[in-house]
């Protein structure tokens, strides 16, 4: 009768085991030991440990900027990157693309029972070291646990507060024709990444997604380029054709792109040939459109390109007066195409 | 990319587009059956480039928008099932159904998957034994050997929870009714690459000997096209109406024995309804008799469900070259690509949905429609 010889067996869960479990949301010992033990010493700073039910932070001169993303995906972890990356990288560059230097950001962490402990500790790694990179703190945050079969996972939002400084303030209604529409680099490599996990695809090499953070490229714009960067935007679920076209519309401009002149890398192209899909349309996670004079478009490309992320820049069109609202393509052969919206996900096609 | 970038040469596709537009003496009506071409020639823009010289129809050889619409309301039947995995090429999500689509029924609970291959599809039912696993089994003989080999290889592993519904469709036919319509305009055929692939041209030769058109077998890449356009441009130029090959690279005259010889052991040759054009006869393959347990139709008794095509719809006449998309009452009305009423409005390579688009760039470009 061993089990009795050990005594009784306690039927509450203990504090060592690898996955996380509805206790953890409970708000008692175990919440507790959650924070303590995996989250806090990963984002230590002044304002996170005084463990308020909010922060408060000093934000000196100029207007703030707030923005809010929600990040979802599935696979957590995939070559290039995992959800943390996202989480961080995504709220920072929205930020950015708003002209505004990142200051702080919150963090709201919704648990799926069962996730294992090593999974979560990688994601929080990740977001600790992009938030470091980035220099942004993350101030207050939240979690819950869901049963089993409600999250996929784990899913994460993130909100961040900016100041904006000297005026630069990009926006899509400030597009005006003659601007150049800039890249900063090769497109549709995240959303190609996760399709190719998900669905296991083994392409002849690797697809890596591009979770970047891009507010230093922004930040050398500001101060080199300045006001003749109309407007930003990164170019993230439904790909540069959907950030062009909700900037044509806001604008009330008409864009012109060049076919040969948009950056696709080989197994990119390649994945999105042999599915049917058109890599205009596919995510990215570290790259962002710029709108600027034509008269400072080779400054930023030159800009951008002194980056690692920016090494791939490329001016692929520019902004004319005609067909306010619509983004058109010119092919190597001159004809034109329309490169609309899409109704919803871009599907791969039969033939 | 290698074997691709060299198909796709804009000089050399400038010069190509040059050469037929000087050879043309006149403008010239040319179909390309298939959607794949259909997608390139829009993406690429030849249509436009080559306007003066010959008027590109879109023809019928886009497998989601010619998949009956009874077919469809049955594949939301069974995806709606809850003993049923429902699995199908991706494009076929969004085509609608005569109350909704399979995204609509996805949403409400339907365990709908998009699979790559339809061996995939076999795949999850041996993984799900509990389940009944259907593939949508659509396209022109281009899928057909994959298709058949799903079927093949589910009976040869014993996994019984596996069935296709069929709805394969066949090209020859389609040419014949285009061609025997009292209307038709269709002067030249661009015969689609994949097809002759797996079933040789040899099944054209008659077609363009009966009806005096030229047939080109060619392929997908914009140098292909354009290269097929040359050909078949000669040929009227000339007064021949010959088969040729375009597309030497992947198609011989005989097409792919084993191929060919799989998709007639696992199908047989039926009559099948095209959408909007009504039913065509011994245009499509349905399953053999020994495989009827593989069968979905059977398996589930589908036979119930029917449907009729909405008339404000005329795709029927788009896919024949009767009408332009902008000719129908619906278009850009009650049927958008927000809201499609047919499936050529559905994939942006359908006609509709391509002229949709090009329509609105020349309107807003003061070209008018």
């Amino acid at each position: 009768m061993a089990s009795l010889a050990a005594g009784p067996v306690c039927p509450l869960p203990r504090g060592e085991h690898d996955r996380v479990q509805l206790g953890h949301g409970s708000g008692g010992k175990m919440s507790a030991q959650l924070l303590r033990e995996h989250f806090l010493p990963r984002f230590t700073n002044e304002h996170l440990a005084r463990l308020g039910d909010g922060a408060v932070v000093p934000m000196g001169e100029g207007p703030i900027v707030l923005s809010t993303d929600t990040f979802v995906v599935s696979p957590l972890e995939f070559p290039g990157g995992n959800i943390g990356h996202l989480a961080v990288h995504g709220t920072v560059n929205d930020l950015a693309m708003m002209g505004a230097i990142p200051r702080y950001l919150t963090a709201g962490f919704i648990l799926e029972e069962g996730l294992p402990f090593d999974v979560m500790d990688r994601i929080l790694d990740a977001m600790a070291d992009a938030a470091a990179r980035a220099g942004v703190l993350l101030v207050t945050g939240d979690t819950k646990v869901v049963d089993r079969g409600k999250a996929d996972g784990m899913f994460v939002n993130t909100t961040g507060v900016g100041t904006l400084h000297d005026g630069f303030a990009p926006e899509p209604a400030k597009a005006r024709p003659g601007d150049a529409v800039v890249v900063s680099g090769p497109l549709g490599r995240h959303g190609m990444a996760i399709m190719a996990v998900r669905e296991g695809f083994a392409f002849e090499s690797e697809i890596t997604s591009d979770t970047a953070n891009l507010a230093p490229l922004v930040e050398s714009l500001r101060t080199e380029v300045g006001g003749a960067v109309h407007t930003l935007r990164d170019a993230t679920r439904g790909g540069v054709a959907s950030a062009l076209n909700e900037i044509a519309a806001a604008a009330g401009v008409g864009v012109v792109l060049e076919d040969h002149a948009v950056p696709v890398p080989g197994p990119v192209q390649a994945a999105c040939e042999m599915l049917g899909l058109d890599p205009l349309y596919v995510a990215n996670e570290g790259v962002l459109v710029a709108f600027v004079e034509g008269a400072a478009a080779s400054r930023t490309l030159e800009i951008l390109k002194g980056f690692p992320e920016g090494r791939g820049a490329a001016i692929i069109g520019h902004v004319v007066p005609d067909h306010p609202g619509m983004v058109v393509l010119r092919t190597g052969l001159g004809g034109t195409r329309v490169v609309d919206m899409l109704p919803g996900d871009q599907l791969p096609r039969i033939c | 990319m290698k074997y691709l970038a060299e198909y796709r040469d804009p000089k050399l596709a400038r010069a190509l587009v040059g050469k037929i537009l000087e050879k043309a003496t006149r403008r010239w009506t040319l179909m390309e059956v298939c959607g794949g071409q259909t997608h390139t020639i829009v993406k690429q823009g030849i249509n436009d480039v080559l306007a003066p010289a010959v008027e590109m129809i879109h023809g019928p050889g886009c497998p989601v928008c010619v998949t009956p619409l009874e077919q469809i309301d049955r594949a939301l039947h069974l995806a709606s099932r809850p003993d049923v995995i429902f699995t199908s090429f991706g494009d076929m999500l969004r085509v609608p159904g005569s109350e909704c689509d399979l995204f609509q029924i996805k949403a409400k609970g339907g365990n709908v998957r998009i699979v790559y291959s339809p061996l995939d599809a076999v795949e999850l039912a041996r993984k799900n034994p509990d389940k009944e696993v259907v593939f949508f089994a659509v396209g022109f003989e281009t899928t057909a050997p994959a298709n058949a080999m799903a079927v093949w290889r589910a009976r040869e592993l014993g996994v019984a929870n596996f069935s296709v519904l069929v709805s394969h469709v066949t090209v020859p036919p389609a040419m014949v009714a285009i061609l025997e319509a009292p209307d038709n305009r269709v002067q030249g055929f661009l015969a689609a690459g994949h097809v002759c692939a797996v079933m040789g041209w040899t099944e054209y030769e008659p077609l363009a000997a009966r009806y005096r058109v030229p047939i080109v077998v060619t392929g997908f890449e914009p140098l292909d096209i354009l290269e097929g356009i040359w050909m078949a441009i000669c040929q009227l130029e000339e007064g021949r109406h010959q088969v040729e090959n375009q597309y030497v690279r992947s198609v011989r005259r005989d097409g792919n024995t084993p191929a060919r010889d799989l998709v007639g052991r696992v199908f047989q040759v039926v009559d099948r309804g095209w959408r909007g054009i009504g039913v065509i006869p011994a245009s499509g393959l349905g399953l053999q008799e020994e495989f009827a347990a593989f069968d979905a139709e059977k398996k589930f008794a589908l036979d119930f469900i029917r449907a009729d095509e909405p008339t404000a719809c005329r795709a029927g006449d788009v896919l024949r070259g009767r009408i332009k998309p902008f000719e129908c009452a619906a278009f850009g009305t009650t049927c958008t690509p927000e809201s499609p009423l047919g499936a050529p409005m559905v994939s942006s390579e359908g006609a509709c949905a391509a002229y949709h688009n090009f329509g609105r760039f020349r309107q807003a470009a003061g070209g008018g429609g």
